[in-house]
């Protein structure tokens, strides 16, 4: 680097971190700030722990905690089936190709799209009871959506009928890369599928499947508004059955204009999320370092 | 061996189906007369029926939300990536105090989820009157696909060979001139996984777009289907036929550039 260019690197990274302290930077500073003061509309006095204890001790706030952590129950259902289909397409049977791109379309159609159509399939007068009943099953045709005691199953279906199609298309690039000598050899020797699956595939998939089994948990905790938005009319209905963190600060800031609160919450995931960057960054680098993330 | 074939195909068309149901009960039922409906949820219409998207199209904005939506993910995107290739540039090929510091805090943003950030740009958009403007959300949008910009474009663009760089500068090259004429054209793959993946994270958002853009005028698409649903709620056909046209672009695009999409996903795994 000549010495006369010594300002030219800051200037071309100012526009990024001016755009970077805007969007992230001040309002992780103010969060912190506005948890601890009574804000009526744009600022009010400091009032310590306040919003924190009268979150802390309601019960709405543990609701909207335990929906989510309770989503995370998906999450193993996600890895299996990503798993299986994965493994079965790099079989590379005929047709393959066509498979994986149809089997990706659920991740490419909008979340608010699809909740909608899925809430009209799942209506208690709907087309699944209609089939359910059909076969003779009426047990399993459930109030999917009005019930308060299902509705959660419901999103949770939902959430893994998407974001399945993203492990599948990871899990599959990462197959896709693997020293297929191990696995001929493996055959060679007379390996049935499921030996081969289960001793020489699956623990060379070991860092995709963290790195995916660390996205969903961040999933499942910090993004599943979109869902639950429409699948719970906007309030996380019925009842608070469908309520999660994002919605309780989305109401808390909008609905009952109180960003204190909200702000107090908005804290409390920050920290959360800060814990969680540590492993997605381990399980980031060591998917880079196989050519995968 | 063949029983082994026929098995996977078993299963993989029971994924298929799975994957699609949706999809075609969607389309299906938007064909369907009310009347026909009520009676027959899950079997073919018994008449095909366009009154529901010409309903749809006359009756409510769609065209309008989509406009909006094309200029919000355009605005964002075209921000965000002029912006993330100058630093990424910087990052990947000159020397700085505090460039380490900037590209760890800078990507491990892509964690922090966005719900997080609202309060305090809601209160300062309110202050400044920047609610329901473009520019205000255009510049929260970008800024939230900006960590992602930057780890992908420093990360490839650190795998150019030094060589072009210096053989460049030997030319006489700037640095401005040596990005637009040499490194640009040679990351346009990477450029358009880019544009791919975050246009579609604009596109697919509902938590900012209700809460900047509260204005009738500036609804987003998705933002706009919330509403619809709501107002429909028991029409279903004419809802689903909503659903159809509210999908098209994304579903002909993806037709269209299947391999950007897959090849973006797979290498954020965060966004979509």
């Amino acid at each position: 680097m000549r010495h006369s260019f010594k300002l030219t690197p800051y200037l071309y990274v100012l526009p990024l971190v001016v755009l970077l302290l805007f969007v992230f930077g001040y309002p992780l500073v103010r969060i912190f700030e506005f948890s601890f003061k009574l804000i009526r509309g744009i600022d009010g006095p400091w009032i310590g722990f306040r919003n924190y204890e009268l979150i802390l001790s309601q019960d709405l706030f543990w609701e909207s905690v335990l929906h989510n952590l309770f989503l995370l129950l998906a999450v193993p259902v996600m890895v299996v089936w990503s798993l299986l289909i994965s493994i079965v397409l790099y079989d590379r049977i005929t047709g393959w190709k066509l498979y994986r791109i149809v089997l990706f379309v659920p991740y490419i159609l909008a979340i608010p799209i699809i909740a909608v159509v899925m809430k009209k399939m799942f209506q208690f007068s709907g087309p699944v009871n209609e089939v359910l009943h059909w076969l003779g099953v009426d047990f399993l045709a459930l109030d999917w959506i009005g019930s308060s005691s299902v509705a959660l199953w419901t999103v949770m279906l939902l959430i893994i009928w998407r974001e399945s199609a993203l492990g599948i298309i990871l899990f599959l690039a990462r197959l896709l890369s693997l020293d297929e000598s191990l696995i001929e050899a493996a055959k060679l020797e007379g390996a049935s599928w499921w030996q081969r699956t289960w001793y020489v595939i699956v623990p060379q998939m070991k860092v995709v499947i963290e790195f995916y089994v660390v996205v969903s948990v961040i999933t499942m905790l910090s993004s599943v508004f979109s869902y639950v938005y429409i699948m719970g009319s906007g309030r996380g209905g019925p009842g608070t059955s469908t309520m999660v963190v994002e919605l309780y600060i989305f109401s808390a800031l909008i609905k009952t204009s109180l960003p204190g609160i909200a702000s107090a919450v908005s804290v409390l995931l920050f920290l959360v999320s800060l814990l969680l960057i540590v492993p997605l960054f381990a399980v980031r680098r060591r998917a880079n370092e196989e050519e995968v993330g | 061996m063949k029983s082994d074939r026929t098995l996977k195909h078993g299963v993989l068309l029971v994924a298929t189906f799975i994957a699609l149901v949706p999809s075609i009960f969607m389309v299906v039922t938007s064909l369907k007369s009310d009347d026909d409906y009520t009676v027959n949820k899950v079997g073919l219409p018994l008449a095909v029926v366009f009154d529901h998207f010409e309903n749809v199209l006359f009756q409510s904005p769609f065209f309008a939300w989509m406009g909006n939506s094309i200029v919000l993910a355009a605005g964002a995107v075209i921000l965000s990536t002029v912006v993330s290739c100058l630093g990424a540039y910087a990052i990947a090929r000159m020397e700085f105090k505090g460039r380490g510091l900037l590209f760890s805090v800078g990507t491990a943003l892509m964690a922090v989820p966005p719900v997080v950030m609202i309060v305090p740009l809601f209160v300062l958009y309110s202050q400044l009157g920047l609610i329901s403007t473009f520019r205000g959300a255009i510049v929260i949008y970008a800024g939230l696909i900006t960590p992602f910009s930057v780890y992908l474009l420093t990360t490839f663009f650190r795998t150019l060979p030094r060589e072009l760089f210096e053989s460049a500068r030997m030319d006489g090259a700037g640095d401005l001139r040596i990005l637009w004429k040499i490194v640009l054209p040679l990351s346009l793959p990477a450029l358009l996984t880019l544009v791919v993946v975050n246009a579609l994270y604009v596109w697919n958002d509902l938590i900012i777009a209700i809460i900047f853009l509260q204005d009738d005028s500036k609804r987003t698409l998705m933002a706009g289907i919330s509403i619809f649903q709501g107002r429909y709620d028991n029409q279903i056909p004419l809802t689903m036929a909503g659903m159809v046209i509210a999908s098209a672009p994304m579903v002909m695009l993806y037709i269209a550039f299947q391999k950007y999409f897959i090849q973006g996903v797979t290498l954020t795994g965060m966004k979509g």
